[in-house]
């Protein structure tokens, strides 16, 4: 079957989600990488699914929705972020320090 | 009583809470989008709300006192002693959090009645997370949780900083999700189930032991959790966040938010990992002796008094975890004393901050207590209890939370964790008694300051209330100990289950 090459690209792409959320200061790039990681881990699922029976499948729909809801959560308090500060780059979002 | 979880009648008693306080919370939620141009909305809203949570609370203890229990039966949803205790916990914090917003909300126009709507959906979530047997549904209660609380992080949409405070909370978060999740992938790809229970006999029966994928799923969990709870080395966004947010969110994050994070740590480790202590004994030991020297240095540091609560409640998030590296019921039961004496100190002092500050109480300074005790004799007296209960003063609850922590971690023969936690108590008088000091030992430095305090509406009761509880439970600790060794039974048989547990549905 397919699972150890599934799970090793999984691992690399949640590999690039977290270089990605750790090296870039966008803040939509992070979030991008945020969804990328949750993506690869839907990746694992599926794959151990296919030995392990339907579970992992429904958690893949669990995890889609969660994703889902919080994309929209997420892109609203981006904007509102904007809405002051013109720009999404957090290097220059950095009012709380000490 | 018994409940029979195969029917669906047994299976919506045993969420029954959970139904409850969200249909309220769709409730409030309708009351909020009716009422919502009306000028005293956000009031009445918190009324409703109040009492949703305080019914709420009368079903959970209904469940408790008649003892509602399942058998042995791999279910989704607990129904044991810590479910009840930790979910009183979490709704006690939002009751405390929802009655000191009374007042806050109106004074810095944020006129948002679906404010108090979230902080009802946020509780569900983390009574799922405090009740949930399989790690699926404690990912769905957190994320439930996680969702609320980023949007009240950022509400008042005025002000920049909370903005910011919504936005670093958000991407961290959602970061430390991924990593919890992935620790679930792993788990489940190595035992071949998200139930707890089955995943402790999978372990057991099949030699797991020193497989690396459960030592990398705990590790992911313990990074995802460490986040959500605020320990070093995760804890670089907890500052930042309390300090943006509006005070009655920073104290709802600071308490019910790290005990529904400390409630599903233990669930998970003692369900599902309590016979191998040996995967995550070690790790637990680093997070909580790195947490509770770092977090006590930072706080040493501060000046300003909501960052240094905020960092306050890192230590303490160390203190914690040292009941959780005790790994057992008695660690359990003092976990579960500690975030009930935590919960009201932490309330009380944010309370306090909140009726002395003004903008969001982000410039409030250590010195401008100053002769505080002259101009609100009463007001003093209570900081100065939340202050020696952080602390951990004798006579007060903190002092005996720890003592209690002290008692499991030593019966765990683990010395060294023990003589740390002293240390880390010892430094952290270092930034707690400075503000004693400027209450109670410097003179005012001008003649109209604290004229703005507060000392009415609900605010004023729940400092009363907070601090009277922690003399209380500092003095008679004996109902409150008996309470929470009550709500850590279930972890009290540790011996490995030798038969597989039914699941619901199969065959």
């Amino acid at each position: 079957m397919l699972l150890g090459p599934s799970l090793i690209v999984s691992a690399v792409l949640f590999s690039l989600g977290v270089a990605g959320v750790l090296l870039r200061r966008n803040a939509i790039i992070i979030f991008m990488c945020v969804e990328l990681m949750l993506n690869a881990v839907n990746l694992s699922f599926i794959a151990f699914a296919q030995q392990l029976g339907p579970e992992g499948h429904v958690i893949v729909f669990f995890v889609m929705a969660v994703a889902a809801a919080e994309a929209a959560v997420g892109l609203a308090i981006i904007i509102s972020i904007y809405r002051f500060k013109e720009t999404v780059n957090l290097q220059n979002i950095n009012l709380l320090k000490g | 009583m018994q409940i029979d979880l195969a029917t669906p009648g047994g299976l919506a008693l045993s969420l029954l809470p959970e139904i409850f306080l969200v249909l309220w919370g769709c409730l409030v939620l309708l009351v909020a989008a009716w009422k919502h141009s009306e000028e005293n909305a956000t009031d009445l809203v918190g009324r409703i709300s109040l009492v949703g949570l305080l019914g709420t609370l009368a079903v959970v203890w209904w469940m408790w006192v008649g003892d509602w229990t399942a058998g042995e039966f791999a279910a989704m949803m607990a129904l044991d002693n810590f479910r009840y205790a930790t979910s009183s916990v979490f709704i006690i914090a939002s009751i405390l959090a929802v009655a000191m917003s009374f007042g806050y909300l109106g004074r810095e126009r944020i006129l948002i009645p679906e404010y108090y709507a979230l902080m009802l959906f946020g509780t569900a979530g983390m009574m799922f997370m405090g009740g949930g047997a399989d790690l699926i549904v404690i990912f769905i209660g957190l994320e439930l949780m996680s969702v609320c609380i980023y949007v009240l992080a950022g509400i008042n949409r005025r002000s920049v900083f909370s903005a910011e405070a919504a936005l670093k909370y958000f991407l961290l978060g959602a970061f430390a999700s991924a990593f919890f999740l992935y620790g679930i992938a792993l788990i489940y790809g190595a035992t071949g189930t998200t139930n707890l229970a089955l995943i402790d006999f999978q372990i057991a029966a099949s030699g797991l032991n020193d497989s690396v994928m459960i030592m990398l799923g705990v590790a992911f969990l313990l990074v995802g959790f460490g986040f959500k709870v605020g320990a070093v080395p995760f804890h670089m966004w907890a500052p930042d966040v309390y300090d943006g947010s509006p005070t009655p969110v920073t104290a709802y994050m600071a308490t019910a938010v790290k005990a529904a994070g400390f409630a599903a740590l233990f669930r998970i480790l003692l369900h599902g990992f309590g016979n191998s202590l040996e995967i995550w004994q070690t790790g637990v030991w680093w997070l909580a002796a790195i947490t509770m020297v770092l977090g006590n240095l930072f706080a040493l540091a501060q000046r300003n008094l909501k960052r240094m609560l905020a960092y306050s409640s890192i230590g303490h998030a160390g203190y914690l975890l040292v009941a959780v590296a005790s790994g057992g019921a008695m660690g359990a039961s003092a976990f579960i004393f500690y975030i009930v004496a935590y919960t009201l100190m932490t309330v009380g002092s944010f309370t306090v901050l909140s009726v002395i500050g003004r903008n969001g109480e982000r410039d409030v300074k250590i010195d401008d207590l100053s002769g505080l005790a002259s101009k609100h004799p009463w007001m003093a007296f209570a900081m100065l209890v939340f202050m020696l209960s952080l602390l951990g003063f004798p006579g007060t609850a903190g002092f005996m939370g720890k003592w209690y922590i002290l008692a499991a971690v030593l019966k765990a023969d683990q010395l060294s964790l023990a003589v740390v936690l002293v240390v880390a108590s010892v430094i952290s008088a270092g930034f707690y008694l400075p503000v004693v000091m400027a209450m109670y030992m410097k003179p005012t430095t001008d003649a109209d300051s604290h004229r703005n305090a507060i000392t009415s509406g609900a605010a004023k009761w729940v400092v009363i209330g907070t601090a009277l509880a922690l003399l209380v439970f500092g003095v008679w600790p004996n109902r409150l100990a008996d309470v929470s060794a009550n709500g850590a039974d279930n972890f009290r048989q540790v011996s490995p289950i030798t038969t597989p547990l039914s699941t619901p549905g199969a065959e």
